[in-house]
């Protein structure tokens, strides 16, 4: 019964291109995706405007003259309070914080990833547990006690103490994500290593890492996006001099002083935006697969 | 019991050997970033939050019993109430909305449409902008000036009035549109793949019996997806109670105290009221609501299932 059911034609009969149904469906589908698609056109179209032009007309017109003033001045001469050097300085302390982040965060998460798929041992399954249920504690309930525990270790205010926090809290999803990727490769593969004397270390690197690449590359788009957007541990957690392009975006934006130049805050507003959108457009599907095993059991 | 099974482990290097200790020894220390985390970070951490939750700490967290004091005068605070309702009514809607929203879109892209992937991208993009891009654009579209309220009054409406941001009574609603918009691409995507998980012959069966598309939906297709819904309702409800960049970006509380939220509050208070046994006691709060929301959960997951 099955395979006759499976060799008779499949999917819809062609239907006519322009049925009432099919008018309603995309009608319904664009005016939605003008709702989505509304903030990016304004923020674009605001960062190519001069200030004049703002003023006159409404924040959904095209630009009348193209500047790119906006753009130039967001980047190295917006003011943060006194300190007018523009967003580049939160650019470069983001990206900072970002690789040490990604790095430390995947390192660690795929090696416990590991142990805890193929090297189980009594205990382990149980912080695992209270490790994904910490993913639902919310973080103002430990963010003091971490202030009190970077203060020890003198990382307090430090880009280190930053890139500590972001691991801490980048293990539980990726440490799941890993731990069910490992899991799915067959246990006779690392049997058949072990059998040839292969160690812990060994089997990692030779075994499991090579077969790992597209997970690694899913946690990694996971944690640039994460990380990069992340403001509270910012915060929170740097100070200053060390603060993240997100953090001294708000600044700049929300500062009170000064005459509002929505140009320039557009521009900025986008800068700060460009990485993970960046990241989004260029890695499609895999963005896709990358949210979906963290929403799924996450 | 198995804390100290591992602090054996570190400690007692040379010692007797227990060999069920020392079997896999590497997995053990490899294991020991998650274990610090699991146990120091997120366990110790928290235990410390609620236990200074109830010492009268000002500057500086200081062991000085004070009871119930702390959670008294949160519930006595005005802003605190106004956060929590503040919450509620946001929470409530964004979860609707976002079911809603996320649903009808991925019914509508499994209509097997041309463009699919295009339209998936639109509405998705958002989720990978920062709350704090979000809350910015959304800031400046919404402006009573220049933004969506000038352009309806420049079509001749002239008394049409929308200016959430700078009215406490819809403030929460001027949000509410920017967090849709972020997130309710990521609720689309998983109930799109909820969608694709279910059996083309049940569409079939449908069809033969002549129920119409949206009664099918209705009354076969979602209950079918049930686990879906359950797991994007978690995934809306701890976002929820996160929010708080998008807050400070778009309203920074304002007008007033009229947008407080929970997360907020308890972020002043520890940070720049340096009054932190009041943020400690407000922050147990909120992990009381998380157990709330997660307790049902885990038990209709992990419970239902044993029985079944």
């Amino acid at each position: 019964m099955p395979d006759t059911a499976l060799t008779g034609p499949r999917g819809p009969k062609p239907k006519k291109r322009f049925s009432r149904n099919n008018i309603f469906l995309y009608g319904t589908l664009i005016v939605v995706s003008m709702y989505y698609l509304l903030p990016l056109y304004v923020m674009v179209v605001t960062s190519l405007k001069g200030m004049p032009e703002i003023r006159l007309g409404n924040v959904f017109g095209p630009p009348l003259e193209v500047t790119f003033q906006p753009w130039v001045k967001a980047w190295s001469e917006a003011c943060t309070g006194l300190d007018c050097t523009g967003l580049s300085k939160g650019f470069w302390n983001s990206v900072q914080i970002l690789i040490p982040s990604v790095v430390l965060s995947i390192a660690i998460a795929s090696v416990n990833g590991y142990a805890l798929s193929h090297w189980k041992f009594k205990g382990s399954e149980v912080f695992f547990t209270i490790l994904i249920l910490g993913a639902f504690i919310p973080y103002q309930t430990m963010l003091y006690p971490i202030v009190i525990m970077l203060r020890e270790i003198g990382l307090m205010g430090d880009l280190g103490g930053l890139v500590l926090v972001h691991t801490v809290f980048g293990m539980p999803i990726l440490t799941l994500l890993f731990r069910n990727y490992f899991a799915s490769i067959p246990e006779e593969l690392f049997k058949a290593a072990r059998v040839d004397g292969a160690g812990f270390w060994r089997i990692y690197f030779q075994v499991m890492l090579p077969m790992a690449l597209p997970i690694f590359v899913v946690a990694i788009i996971l944690q640039v996006t994460g990380i990069w957007n992340d403001f509270l541990f910012g915060v929170i957690y740097t100070k200053p001099a060390t603060y993240p392009m997100t953090v001294q975006l708000n600044n700049i934006v929300n500062s009170v002083q000064g005459i509002k130049e929505y140009n320039v805050n557009m521009a900025a507003t986008l800068l700060t935006g460009l990485v993970p959108l960046v990241i989004y457009f260029a890695s499609g599907k895999l963005f896709v697969r990358g949210i979906a095993a963290g929403a799924v059991k996450g | 019991m198995s804390v100290v099974e591992d602090g054996a482990l570190r400690g007692a290097t040379g010692a007797k050997r227990p060999s069920r200790l020392f079997r896999n020894p590497m997995a053990k220390i490899a294991s020991i970033p998650m274990i610090l985390t699991a146990m120091v970070v997120f366990v110790g951490g928290t235990l410390w939050t609620v236990v200074h939750s109830f010492t009268g700490s000002k500057l500086l967290p200081k062991l000085n019993w004070v009871g119930f004091d702390q959670y008294e005068r949160l519930w006595d605070t005005p802003r605190w109430l106004i956060s929590i309702s503040n919450l509620a009514l946001y929470g409530i809607c964004s979860l609707i909305l976002t079911l809603t929203i996320g649903f009808i879109l991925a019914a509508l892209l499994d209509r097997k449409i041309r463009f699919e992937s295009a339209f998936r991208t639109i509405f998705l993009y958002p989720f990978a902008l920062s709350f704090v891009v979000t809350g910015l654009a959304w800031q400046w579209i919404l402006n009573p000036d220049f933004g969506l309220q000038s352009l309806v009054q420049g079509w001749g409406w002239e008394s049409f009035q929308f200016d959430p941001l700078n009215n406490p009574d819809i403030v929460m609603f001027g949000l509410l549109i920017a967090g849709i918009w972020q997130g309710s691409g990521l609720i689309m995507c998983i109930m799109l793949a909820g969608l694709r998980g279910i059996d083309e012959d049940i569409w079939k069966a449908a069809r033969v019996d002549g129920i119409g598309t949206v009664k099918t939906y209705v009354r076969i297709v979602i209950p079918m997806m049930r686990p879906v819904f359950i797991t994007s309702l978690v995934l809306i409800a701890s976002g929820i109670i996160k929010l708080y960049d998008l807050v400070v970006a778009q309203t920074n509380g304002g007008p007033g105290i009229s947008s407080e939220v929970p997360a907020k509050y308890v972020i002043n208070y520890m940070f720049q009221a340096q009054n932190l046994g009041q943020g400690f006691a407000a922050s147990t709060m909120m992990l009381c609501s998380v157990i709330i929301i997660l307790i049902p959960w885990a038990y209709l997951e992990f419970g239902g299932r044993k029985n079944a």
